[in-house]
């Protein structure tokens, strides 16, 4: 017993088994459908079923694709045309194709400018979503972005939003020089700064208003997919910095500081948008002075990005949780400072592991800004229930619309989507 | 503390030597966590160039006292001067002390998201604000020194916990501190990876740098060490150089603990 025990214990290899292929039968289409569709009765039965339903889904689908018109310019006429083919009347997006786009105030001519606008916004975000591939030098276009979009879409003269630029960039430089002093003088300064520039440059822009001048476009007339973006790309760019300072206050030892964050938060977060689109609609306006010019847009603004800050907030503070605390010591035993701190160490690693939640918010909030169809503003979503369903070219067609309305928002959602899972991927660190 | 001349082995360096200067002086500190005790009078002078190990039973208070001499954690009571600078409240005072001393701490802490190069050359151009070309000569010279100039373009996940916690020592060294503290460095790691740490920390005691260890490595104690401080309950119980320390313990606790910490 024990010298075969020994024997089987004992033992060298001498020889290297070589390596060989899988038996044929184990590989190919025949084994995938074997083992991931027929594998069990049950297995099976989910198969066919799922294959009963994706049958019953495409044959309505397909003939109502491919039997669609893009003829004819109403109801009346696509109804001729189709006959009782049961296809899809896509002519009205093609009859509507602009103002779907553009809303159905912005002037005709002029549509050219906001079509410039967003195709310089593919010129304008990769310097800031592709960072690491591109030279330092062409954020310069991401941050002058903003000013010429507002010049195109908005028009007047090119001085006022020369001025707003010139302003936050005299704030910026003043802010530098004087930060070794302190955080808080520095972003005091900057404000005066800023602020005295724009208080000047209105005195100029009032001289040569007609200096550049675009023909001016009132808010009232943004409307249609344009005005979901406008409203989409501006909050999320403006409530990623606000949700990280709100997430940041909230960790604050200073109480004062601490209590505005939490106060902001919790009172924004439990309240409805559509609450706060209502008060930006009306009751802003009782508590501003009068003669006080404050653009519905930019009360919109102000509100969709006050909802989505706080969210972002509580999704960052998440990801600075996660932090292991001796990331905090090592920071500080280097000897560096809280704003070091934060943006070379701690931000980096919370906001990489709060993009699932950022972008989730993001998606949202762009989503979201079909909500302002309720204070009776055009955007994709209020146009197509309001003056396009409603006029008596095109009553009835439902389908066609909103089906163009969800590819117009799932184009874009899913961009951002498989943008922050490629983000993922990149920012790994470890094994790879 | 005459007992201070106890470079008992007569081939150790010059550099070993120990100085007269002081460099870290506690005075009566004592500290609470809440209503806890934690630390209780510590009077503690810690000369240039010496190498202290301390030493005692976990909840001692070992780690906190290292952590307070760079201020990582507050101290209720008395003071503290760390290279003549008194360390209060005052935050500018706090950044400088940190400049000065080096931490290395047992679970690495390098920064995840950066290579072991920006690791290195992060602190050196933020708070001393050496030219980026500079700092990365001084990051390389160091991470030579502690043998892994090869790894510098990888991230910390990609290395091994002894490397790791060698890269942190590097990065440390890249700030030229004139202190070091070493909180349990080689607790986390491997048996096989605890000798290339403590060949690097061997290495630079004799370099002549001040060292403050808190590790239950007693072979690196009897080595390098000229005083071992053991601490039970928050205070220091009993220090001495280490031979005497470990042949004759005078208190019964520190003959307790290192009956049962040499006892296999």
């Amino acid at each position: 017993m024990s010298d075969a025990h020994a024997h089987s214990v004992a033992f060298v290899r001498d020889t290297e088994i070589p390596a060989a292929p899988p038996p044929t039968r184990e590989t190919g289409a025949v084994k995938w459908m074997r083992e991931n569709l027929f594998s069990s009765v049950a297995n099976t039965v989910m198969t066919i079923i799922g294959v009963l339903i994706a049958w019953y889904l495409l044959s309505g689908l397909i003939p109502w694709i491919v039997n669609g018109t893009w003829q004819g310019d109403d109801i009346r006429e696509c109804r001729e045309i189709l006959g009782d083919s049961g296809g899809a009347c896509f002519a009205v997006i093609r009859e509507r194709w602009p103002q779907l786009l553009y809303g159905f105030q912005y002037p005709d001519e002029l549509r050219w400018r906001p079509t410039v606008a967003f195709f310089l916004l593919f010129v304008a975000v990769p310097p800031a979503l592709f960072a690491m591939f591109l030279p330092r030098w062409t954020l310069a276009l991401t941050a002058l972005y903003p000013f010429v979009a507002y010049w195109l879409i908005w028009g007047g003269s090119v001085l006022s939003p020369v001025f707003v630029a010139m302003g936050i960039a005299a704030g910026y430089v003043v802010f530098t020089r004087v930060e070794r002093r302190g955080f808080v003088p520095g972003l005091l300064a900057a404000v005066a700064t800023a602020v005295a520039v724009w208080w000047l440059g209105g005195f100029v822009v009032e001289a040569a208003s007609g200096v550049l001048a675009l023909e001016p476009v009132e808010s009232r007339a943004m409307g249609g997919f344009m005005l979901n973006l406008i409203l989409g790309v501006v909050c999320v760019s403006l409530s990623l910095p606000i949700g990280i300072a709100l997430a940041l206050g909230r960790q604050s030892r200073l109480p004062v500081v601490k209590g505005f964050c939490v106060v902001f938060i919790e009172f924004i977060r439990g309240v409805p948008l559509i609450t706060l689109l209502f008060v930006a609609n009306v009751v802003l306006s009782y508590f501003l002075p009068p003669e006080s010019n404050f653009d519905l847009i930019v009360r919109v603004i102000i509100m969709i990005t006050a909802f989505s800050s706080a969210y972002i907030a509580e999704v960052i503070r998440g990801g600075l949780a996660a932090l292991p605390k001796g990331q905090y010591e090592a920071a500080d035993s280097l000897g560096l400072d809280y704003p070091q701190a934060m943006r070379l160490i701690i931000l980096p690693q919370a906001l990489k592991i709060s993009i699932p939640g950022i972008v989730n918010v993001a998606v949202g909030l762009f989503k979201d800004t079909t909500l302002v169809s309720v204070i009776s503003m055009f955007d994709l979503v209020g146009l197509i229930r309001g003056p396009i369903l409603s006029s008596t070219d095109w009553v009835g067609v439902y389908w066609e619309l909103w089906a163009a309305a969800c590819i117009l928002f799932f184009v874009v959602c899913y961009g951002i989507s498989q943008y922050s899972q490629w983000l993922e991927r990149q920012l790994r660190t470890d094994h790879r | 503390m005459a007992a201070l001349d106890t470079n008992t082995d007569g081939d150790r360096t010059a550099a070993m030597k120990v100085s007269d200067e002081v460099a870290i002086k506690i005075t009566d500190m004592n500290k609470w966590f809440g209503q806890f005790h934690v630390l209780r009078d510590i009077d503690l002078t810690v000369f240039r160039g010496e190498r202290i190990v301390i030493c005692g039973p976990s909840g001692s208070g070992k780690s906190t006292l290292i952590r307070c001499i760079n201020a990582l954690e507050e101290h209720q009571q008395g003071s503290i001067v760390v290279d003549g600078i008194p360390l209060s409240s005052d935050l500018k005072n706090i950044d400088k002390i940190r400049s000065e001393v080096g931490m290395c701490f047992q679970h690495f802490n390098l920064f995840p998201h950066l290579t072991i190069l920006e690791n290195c050359t992060l602190a050196p151009i933020w708070v001393r604000k050496t030219p980026k070309r500079e700092a990365e000569e001084t990051a390389m010279y160091f991470l030579e020194k502690v043998k892994i100039p090869d790894q510098a373009n990888k991230y910390p996940g990609q290395l091994s916990g002894g490397q790791q916690q060698r890269v942190a020592i590097a990065r440390s060294l890249c700030m030229r501190p004139k202190i070091m503290l070493f909180d349990e460095p080689t607790s986390a790691l491997d048996p096989e990876m605890i000798k290339e740490v403590l060949d690097t920390m061997i290495q630079l005691a004799e370099e002549g740098m001040t060292m403050l260890c808190v590790t239950h490595e007693m072979g690196f104690a009897r080595q390098v060490a000229n005083r071992v401080i053991f601490m039970d309950a928050g205070q220091i119980v009993e220090q001495n150089e280490p031979e005497a320390f470990f042949k004759n313990p005078q208190n019964e606790r520190t003959q307790l603990f290192l009956s049962q910490i040499l006892g296999h």
